[in-house]
């Protein structure tokens, strides 16, 4: 077994998502994270699924995948040179009295504060999955409240 | 001029040389079936949609073309199910057109509401929703081209009935570009000379044959191969027809009831040319433990196919028939005299048999069809033992002679099959090879065969079981016949008569030549009651879970 990172590039029609989720399903994989938006080109959107799967039947799901008739393209990114980033949203339990240290442990990992209440404080950070697992251990020790992630975006290096 | 959503479809199904269509009407679908009302397509009622489906698949399977089935939304459409997954498994070109509430009503739990693009999303190759009018004439297009090419499948198109009533601009588009969608046709010039050297130095090679030969139409290249090369030739069931079933290099089907020769060459060979097969478990038992010895050259249309259960040694994805042809002048015939000799022993020794007795054995009236319709006839067939015989003793000589539900298994497929099949050629014998279980699954689809006077003859093997279940309690269940005693069974004689056709009992073997001739005498619907032996088994076999070398019974 072992995390993948696979990138789908679709024709935006109607029910492509589903039929995307549905192959992954039927296989018994667990999506990890699924993140999609339009590219530059309307009408056409960049998947990027993390799975952690067999690598045979991960190799024979992507098959499938290209199979699907608005499917164009799909890489899986593991292997290649590539640059992947996740956006966190976190809010953590934060009197008073601590707000300071968090406020500084944002600062060394580049987090951003985009909210403060008299208890908690909500921090925005980006970075590859290293960084991003180091914050929040870091920040569970004060209490993490709530959590959002918006899943990996992955692209490939060079030309 | 404008037209409306129904015309423009109809004009549509026209120009894509549409002129049957199967199907059950009702409120979603009416201006379609209004349409259809003036039109030059035929219109088959069924009594069941899930009949109308099969016998779209039937038709598309004995004739190559693609096969239309309709139904109104709800209800109508989820009786398609079966149908298409059954038509998906098999890889059978077919456009199901169902009718869908409003757009406006979408989503509300409207009356007969089904989402029945999400139900079928796995169970097509592709389907769709129309939302807008000014989309249709392009999505039939696409439909159409990407059910029948590549590795073909069904596609869904569903249309709410606004859809069909409001009116656009008519232009139907003469060639369609699909971004996700480019089949690779040609195989690739490198692989395919890696092959041929790998065939000439080979000394015990084996063609084994797959459904995918019938698509491709590439039954008289693998008949060259086998001829240029004189290696035997094995095939699964959704292959058989790819090769004549009475050419000496015919070894027959490999797999759960295979022979013994195909299975012996399998395990034995020391190269597999595996041609449109996907190594279905049926097929190759137990997976490790497949053709040990040799190495695999494997042709298919679909990447997906190809390494998905066996290690291929060459792959090449292609049209089969374009792959052989760019194959066939470079071959090099290989030395195969020692193997040849070992395969016709196999032969001799072991050729399928069963007890020569007077008690009327089913595998006697498979082969007394196959004599005196001298190959000639289509055979569709059921699920189960009657499956079996079917593939056993009938030698297919034809591609498209043999329509069977392989991958899904679907008992109830055989008479609607059937029944598409004698619409698309209603001079040829068309027979359903049935079991007593199955024939009851669709056996309303008696009804539709009256009403359009198809003369389809249906053989009942009838064991008073649900014969394949039951052997399989037979031989590992201790003989406990759980749920699978039939012998409250109707009189199906008095059922073919009630709804207009004809019905014929057998109960001895003498009686068996002399009523198949009667029924290919007369112009209709037959339904024969052939009171089989009840528990027959099924021999050879391999029992699930083994290798092919673990076969049982099935010797003389
Ligand atoms: C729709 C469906 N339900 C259940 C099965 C499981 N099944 C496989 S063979 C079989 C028995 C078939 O009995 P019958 O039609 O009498 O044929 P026989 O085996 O006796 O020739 C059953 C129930 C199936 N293949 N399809």
């Amino acid at each position: 077994m072992m995390r993948r990172v696979v990138s789908v590039f679709v024709e935006n029609k109607f029910g492509v998502l589903s039929r995307i989720a549905a192959l992954f399903a039927a296989r018994g994989f667990n999506i990890e994270s699924l993140a999609v938006a339009e590219t530059d080109e309307p009408g056409f959107s960049r998947m990027t699924i993390v799975v952690t799967a067999d690598e045979r039947l991960l190799e024979q799901v992507m098959k499938q995948l290209r199979r699907l008739i608005d499917v164009i393209k799909v890489e899986d990114m593991t292997e290649k040179e590539h640059v992947d980033r996740e956006l966190v949203l976190v809010k953590v339990n934060a009197p008073p009295a601590k707000r300071g240290e968090i406020v500084e442990l944002a600062d060394i990992f580049r987090g951003k504060v985009v909210d403060v209440s008299v208890n908690t404080i909500t921090i925005e950070i980006t970075g590859a999955e290293g960084k991003i697992k180091s914050f929040l251990s870091l920040l569970r020790n004060y209490g993490i409240k709530e959590l959002i992630r918006t899943g990996k975006i992955a692209i490939s290096r060079g030309g | 001029m404008k037209k409306s959503g129904a015309e423009i479809l109809v004009e549509s199904l026209i120009r894509e040389g549409v002129n049957v269509i199967f199907g059950i009407p009702g409120g979603a679908i009416l201006p379609i079936c209004d349409i259809l009302y003036d039109s030059p397509i035929k219109s088959i009622l069924h009594g069941h949609e899930q009949g109308a489906a099969h016998a779209a698949d039937g038709y598309a399977r004995a004739t190559g073309k693609v096969g239309v089935c309709l139904a109104t939304s709800g209800p109508g459409a989820t009786n398609l199910v079966t149908g298409l997954a059954t038509a998906y498994m098999d890889s059978i070109p077919m456009v199901a057109i169902t009718g869908q509430v409003p757009t406006s009503m979408i989503g509300n739990d409207a009356f007969q509401e089904a989402p029945i693009t999400e139900i079928t999303k796995t169970i097509t190759k592709h389907n769709y929703l129309v939302k807008n009018v000014e989309e249709l004439a392009e999505t039939l297009k696409a439909a159409f081209y990407i059910a029948s090419t590549g590795r073909p499948g069904p596609v869904l198109i569903d249309i709410p009935k606004d859809v069909q009533i409001k009116e656009t601009t008519f232009t139907y588009p003469e060639k369609i570009d699909l971004k996700g969608y480019k089949p690779v046709y040609q195989g690739h010039p490198r692989q395919i000379e890696k092959a041929v050297k790998l065939i000439s130095t080979s000394k015990q090679p084996l063609i084994f044959i797959g459904g995918g030969v019938i698509i491709s139409g590439a039954h008289k290249e693998i008949e060259q191969l086998a001829k240029k090369t004189n290696i035997p030739v094995a095939s699964t069931l959704m292959g058989l027809g790819g090769f004549p079933g009475d050419n000496p290099l015919f070894l027959g089907m490999l797999g759960m009831h295979g022979t013994r020769p195909a299975n012996y060459a399998i395990m034995e060979s020391d190269l597999i040319i595996a041609i449109g097969v996907r190594f279905d478990d049926r097929a190759t038992g137990k997976l490790d433990r497949f053709a040990p010895h040799a190495k695999i050259i494997h042709m298919d249309i679909d990447p997906t196919s190809i390494q998905k259960n066996v290690k291929v040694d060459i792959p090449i994805v292609g049209d089969i028939k374009n792959v052989l042809e760019h194959m066939l002048p470079l071959l090099k015939p290989p030395q195969i005299k020692p193997w040849l000799e070992k395969v016709k022993k196999w032969q001799r020794e072991f050729p399928l048999t069963y007890p020569d007795d007077d008690i009327l054995r089913p595998q006697y009236v498979v082969e007394k069809i196959y004599e005196l319709t001298r190959g000639e006839a289509i055979i569709s067939t059921e699920v189960g033992q009657n499956q079996m015989w079917a593939a056993q003793f009938y030698k297919y000589t034809h591609p498209r002679t043999f329509l069977t539900s392989g991958g899904l298994g679907t008992m109830g497929y055989g008479f609607p099959a059937a029944i598409g099949a004698q619409v698309a050629f209603p001079e040829k014998v068309v027979f359903d090879i049935a079991g007593d279980g199955s024939i009851q699954m669709n056996i309303q689809e008696l009804k539709t065969a009256v009403a359009y006077k198809l003369p389809v003859k249906v053989a009942i093997l009838n064991n008073s079981f649900l014969g394949m279940v039951r052997q399989w309690q037979e031989l590992f269940y201790d003989r406990r016949y759980a749920m699978t005693d039939l012998s409250k069974n109707p009189d199906f004689v008095k059922i073919a008569e009630a709804y207009g056709a004809v019905g014929i009992r057998v109960e001895k073997k003498e009686d068996v030549v002399p009523a198949l001739k009667k029924a290919m005498e007369i112009p209709k619907c037959v339904f024969m009651d052939f009171r089989v032996n009840p528990e027959e088994n099924v021999f050879p076999m391999v029992p699930a879970g083994e290798s092919l070398k673990q076969m049982i019974g099935g010797m003389a």
